[in-house]
């Protein structure tokens, strides 16, 4: 019997694009497109499996070996610090994680800066390399909110337009890093599914070179 | 006595094969107090897995640790003594937090140390012995070596500065060739090096096939003795071990402590690595000890899930008695199925949760 691919794609619309990715390269399932409820599609001639998990659970599923490959937000790695290898920038999804605040803020030196955010190691290790002092308020949504109500005086959150924070009266204040889509193995997997998660890396670089040019 | 193998389970198995295969090396059992003084582990902090450590106060007043890792203990108390070589092996538990569940877990750990002037033949005896330890876990498995002399001298050659080399190797140790290349863009380290680095990360495989590679992308730009020592060292090794060796540089152990040659052993179906080691002569320096050290772990709380095998009955023959059954006749009827081999559980009521394959009812079937 065939092995098979075992593939962790995120819900949602990033997953789609991915999945589109993951066909051109040679590792179609067209069951996927069926309009239905499943969360498991298998084709056994290509030698795949793919599933659809919640975004922010990808790289647990790929650690622990659930999945052999995984496709996670730059933004999930840095927070969760998964032990995995992350082979390859699909170049998709992009947004940025940056520090937002009303629009008159400035850095008040002589008091704790109260942080909001969802991602309390990326916020962190951005203010410990700054060497200031602050305090994590962790939100798990409407993060932007916090400062108007003045909850916390930043947020640390993942600005895509930067819409939303128009809207909400905030201004980026100082961005800490890009974030993109990035192809996540699991350590052992990778080892002895070599052959076909190389294939799959090779394929699917050629499509982001592809694009870049 | 010849069924008490049948009782053993997974893990008891493993570590007997690893006892006996260690001991036939003449590496000698260490055995050590479950605790240390906690003095120890808040100077080697970066050294420990998690740095969360259990602590509790001695009837002295002196702060101690259950012990979260077995080699500085080991380092600490071992006696040095000069041109002689000590080969020691363990078999202890730690104590450690648990990534998932953020509480303290026992976890049993295996492994071997062996100390003073390291030769050649002593690291191709430790990759043996790490390669057969896995072997008996599982045919299915591989040793994945690297080299952290070479990635060294290759940093040094390129002139990577200091405060961007632990970045670097992490950069290494998750394959990321992409974030590498940025990271060398903005070091300034011009692209023929940075797709040789992008090269070393991304070259795995047999040490044949890959060693050859990397001596002649890297013989004219950097010292390749650590490569041609590798390949020594593998022309000589045992040729049953031969095809789980895998080179493969994104093992990367801390700097700080580790140098030369540095492994991990993988099996499939177990998630992340089962086996860690490799030289650490700078942990031995930062210990004011003398001579050099090689060594390797084998983390059996990784196998608990592996290879389950799922008895159809947790007993073969249940026994139910009364009160009125005669207490001799009955002794005697446990005592000849036990003779056949057999294991019986005698009690008054069928116990819940329990799968037998016969129940038997002693006042009327055999009374």
């Amino acid at each position: 019997m065939k092995t098979m691919l075992n593939v962790a794609l995120p819900k949602g619309r990033l997953g789609e694009k991915v999945y589109a990715m993951f066909e051109k390269a040679g590792f179609p399932c067209p069951s996927i497109k069926e309009n239905n409820r499943k969360l498991i599609f298998e084709n056994h001639e290509a030698g795949v499996r793919y599933f659809w998990v919640k975004p922010s659970d990808i790289a647990i599923y790929v650690e622990r070996g659930a999945a052999d490959v995984g496709i996670a937000g730059k933004d999930i790695l840095l927070e969760y610090a998964p032990d995995v290898y992350e082979l390859l920038d699909l170049g998709i999804g992009k947004c940025r994680m940056a520090v937002a605040a009303k629009k008159d803020f400035r850095y008040d030196m002589s008091r704790t800066l109260r942080v909001a955010t969802k991602f309390k190691n990326i916020a962190n290790a951005h203010y410990i390399s700054k060497g200031m002092n602050i305090d994590i308020i962790h939100l798990n949504g409407s993060i932007e909110i916090a400062p108007i109500l003045d909850l916390s005086d930043v947020i640390v959150d993942i600005v895509e337009t930067g819409t939303t924070l128009k809207e909400n009266n905030l201004d980026v204040v100082e961005e800490i890093v890009p974030i993109s889509a990035r192809l996540i193995a699991n350590k052992t997997n990778f080892k002895f599914k070599s052959e076909s998660i190389e294939r799959l890396v090779r394929e699917l670089s050629a499509q982001t070179e592809a694009k870049n040019d | 006595m010849q069924n008490n193998e049948l009782f053993l389970s997974f893990n008891e198995k493993v570590m007997f094969s690893l006892r006996s295969l260690y001991s036939s090396y003449g590496y000698s059992q260490y055995k050590m107090s479950r605790f240390e003084e906690y003095d120890l582990y808040a100077r080697n902090k970066d050294f420990l897995i998690s740095d969360s450590v259990i602590t509790f106060t001695d009837t002295s007043g002196k702060l101690m640790a259950l012990k979260p890792d077995v080699t500085l203990s080991i380092i600490k108390n071992i006696k040095e003594e000069p041109e002689t070589l000590q080969k020691v092996f363990y078999n202890e538990n730690v104590y450690r937090v648990s990534k998932g569940s953020h509480t303290y877990k026992e976890i049993m750990q295996a492994g071997l140390e062996c100390f003073g002037d390291i030769d050649s033949y002593n690291i191709c005896e430790v990759i043996t012995l790490a390669a057969k330890s896995l072997k008996s876990i599982s045919d299915s498995c591989v040793l994945d070596i690297s080299h952290l002399g070479l990635l060294e001298n290759v940093f040094e050659s390129f002139s990577v500065p200091d405060f961007a080399r632990s970045e670097l190797i992490k950069l290494i140790g998750e394959k990321n060739t992409h974030e590498l290349e940025r990271l060398c863009e903005k070091l300034e380290i011009d692209s023929k090096s940075t797709q040789t680095l992008k090269l070393l990360v991304s070259t795995a495989g047999s040490p044949e096939e890959v060693l050859p590679i990397l001596e002649k992308e890297l013989a004219d730009k950097t010292d390749i003795t650590p490569i041609i020592r590798l390949k020594n060292i593998f022309d000589a090794i045992e040729e049953s071990v031969k095809p789980m060796l895998r080179i493969d540089f994104s093992v990367v152990n801390d700097i700080k402590y580790y140098n030369g040659i540095v492994f991990k052993g993988f099996i499939e179906g177990i998630p992340a690595s089962v086996l860690s080691g490799g030289q650490y002569d700078k942990l031995m320096q930062k210990m004011n000890r003398r001579s050099g050290a090689i060594g390797f772990a084998v983390y059996l709380d990784m196998l608990e899930r592996f290879n389950i095998s799922s008895n159809e009955y947790d007993i073969e023959n249940l026994l139910i008695y009364s009160e009125n059954s005669d207490l001799s006749k009955l002794n005697r009827y446990v005592k000849n199925l036990l003779k056949e081999g057999q294991t019986v559980l005698a009690c008054k009521q069928i116990p819940q949760n329990t799968k037998y394959r016969r129940l038997i009812n002693f006042d009327t079937e055999v009374g």
